[in-house]
């Protein structure tokens, strides 16, 4: 990243930082639930983005996250003690399930993740003793951090920054390590990256396990933020979603997620004064974006820089 | 004659079951030597590089390395063993810069190791040390074929595998990178190539191999070969029968 891309960063963040306050109860909300998207989206980027496989399943470790952190909250485990369980749940669940399904490849693992959300989405359905079925749980307490409650949403907003921005570090150091550089040569090309020893199966698996783990950890931000989850939540729609919000920022960046949940989340949002034809008036702007940028939001940047050649 | 290190014996390999590209085929190649693959397009060449490479796995028959069956083993694995293979084409990763894709040319090294092998590569590939901070995309055809062939030295191979190195280039690049080769085999190491640019590939071979529809047509010393006025219709297809492989 240049300096002047590392000031642009820093100024966008405290800028971040600082409107909240500004803000009523719900502007506060939003903003926390786009930090908590941002994170399940940075994940399936990694996934889409970097090593180049397709997934409609994210929605489905957004909501294993989600509902460990609900359960064992309610049964008093304090939240960093169930993060990293959360975490570590849905990183081996998407090694369970990417051994198997990263044997097929592109429409085939979309619809092998579908089904595998679809699956889930059920469990969380029909599982009553445990998930609550359709009526979910309620209650959800928000996290104490070091004797520090976090209950009010303006605290609650400073801490799920902080950690966005902390999972935001640590998969910039992820790829730019060597671990990083796999991934985007699996993306670029397999049969080359196998001709250097570079162990596909294995680096394909990781990098889908670890989007895994950021959808659960977006998940426990959620459960918390909004402290009453449903199974509606984490169903195909909700994978779709951040799928859009990959490719409308731009797959492969690194700030792709972000640009992507701010249009997908924000947009519907600011859009409310067309009233009932709000979300039609998003899908436009979606088609339309797409036809324009097929790389995304932050593929403008390269066509500006294109266009001054 | 320098001893044997590759061979295959009656190999049988091919994309799918009804695509059957190597016959029953039968080759060696020598330490320290360069052997050059030749013949017709679908005779196989590629196909060789890739068997031997574990991209396929044979259907039957055995190829040996040192001696020991290495049929069916990942590329992994024979890279491990000191088997590097350059595909054809550009073999770069575009977006990365170009010292990025050579940390991945060394990514099963030992990670103490790998900074020494770099430094190895870029003394002898000084114009590569200038753009290490580059886009491996904005090189020249030159500099992107210097930096794959550095890319497989990383690992100090026994044998390099390479496909169709001057696709490309210009026919001074393509000197620059037969002189390369030509240097490696001096050293030691044994290259086995496949080259559409037959009487430049000859000049810097050791040994030609005529390949027809997957099988050995003919085996022949590369000097003798330069000078054979029929080599076009060698090249082309109609070298003799299997037998003739074994003529000289």
């Amino acid at each position: 990243m240049s300096r002047r891309q590392t000031v642009a960063v820093v100024v966008g963040l405290a800028l971040y930082a600082l409107l909240p306050p500004f803000l009523k109860n719900y502007g506060v909300y939003l903003m926390t639930l786009l930090c908590v998207y941002v994170m399940a989206a940075m994940g399936l980027n990694l996934v889409v983005g970097y090593a180049g496989q397709m997934s409609i399943g994210q929605a489905a470790f957004f909501g294993i996250g989600a509902y460990h952190v609900a359960i064992l909250m309610k049964l008093g485990l304090p939240f960093l003690a169930v993060l990293p369980l959360a975490a570590g749940s849905c990183f081996v669940i998407g090694l369970l399930l990417g051994f198997p399904a990263l044997r097929v490849q592109h429409h085939y693992l979309a619809f092998a993740t579908l089904g595998f959300n679809v699956l889930v989405y059920l469990v969380l359905r029909n599982e009553q003793g445990w998930t609550g079925g359709t009526f979910g749980l309620a209650g959800i307490p928000r996290p104490t951090l070091f004797g520090v409650e976090l209950d009010g949403n303006l605290a609650f907003f400073y801490f799920t920054l902080a950690s966005t921005v902390v999972l935001a570090l640590l998969l910039a150091w992820l790829l730019r390590s060597p671990w990083g550089r796999a991934f985007a040569a699996l993306r670029d090309n397999p049969i080359r990256a196998e001709s250097l020893g570079v162990n596909i199966t294995a680096y394909t698996l990781l990098a889908f396990a670890i989007g895994a783990a950021c959808a659960g950890v977006g998940g426990a931000y959620y459960a918390v933020l909004v402290q009453y989850i449903e199974p509606s939540a984490f169903n195909v729609p909700a994978s779709l979603m951040m799928l859009l919000a990959v490719i409308v920022g731009g797959s492969g960046r690194f700030f792709g997620p972000l640009v992507g949940t701010v249009v997908v989340v924000l947009l519907p949002e600011w859009l409310r004064f067309a009233q009932n034809w709000y979300l039609m008036v998003f899908g436009f702007a979606v088609v339309a974006l797409m036809v324009w940028l097929p790389g995304g939001v932050l593929s403008l940047a390269d066509r500006w820089r294109r266009a001054r050649r | 004659m320098n001893e044997k290190i590759i061979e295959f014996d009656r190999v049988v390999a091919g994309y799918s079951p009804s695509l059957t590209i190597l016959n029953d085929l039968t080759l060696d190649a020598r330490r320290g030597e360069i052997t050059l693959l030749i013949g017709p397009n679908g005779a196989g060449k590629s196909t060789v590089l890739k068997t031997l490479f574990g991209l396929l796995v044979p259907r039957s028959g055995e190829i040996r390395f040192e001696g020991r069956a290495i049929g069916g083993r990942s590329p992994r694995s024979l890279l491990a063993e000191g088997i590097a293979f350059v595909p054809q084409g550009r073999n770069l990763f575009g977006s990365l810069s170009v010292l990025h894709n050579l940390e991945l040319g060394g990514i099963t090294l030992p990670r103490g190791a790998l900074a020494g092998r770099i430094e190895e590569v870029l003394h002898r590939f000084p114009r590569i040390r200038e753009r290490i901070g580059n886009q491996a995309s904005t090189l020249s055809g030159g500099e992107q074929k210097q930096l794959e062939v550095g890319r497989a030295l990383l690992l100090h191979p026994r044998v390099l595998l390479i496909d169709e190195p001057s696709i490309g280039l210009s026919p001074k690049l393509v000197q620059e990178v037969m002189g390369l080769l030509r240097a490696l085999a001096d050293a030691g190491t044994t290259v086995v190539m496949v080259e559409q640019n037959v009487r430049t590939a000859l000049k810097y071979a050791n040994r030609a191999l005529v390949l027809e529809t997957g099988r050995l047509a003919l085996d022949r010393p590369a000097s003798e070969l330069l000078g054979d006025p029929d080599l076009n219709r060698l090249f082309l297809g109609g070298a003799g029968s299997p037998a003739a492989a074994t003529a000289h």
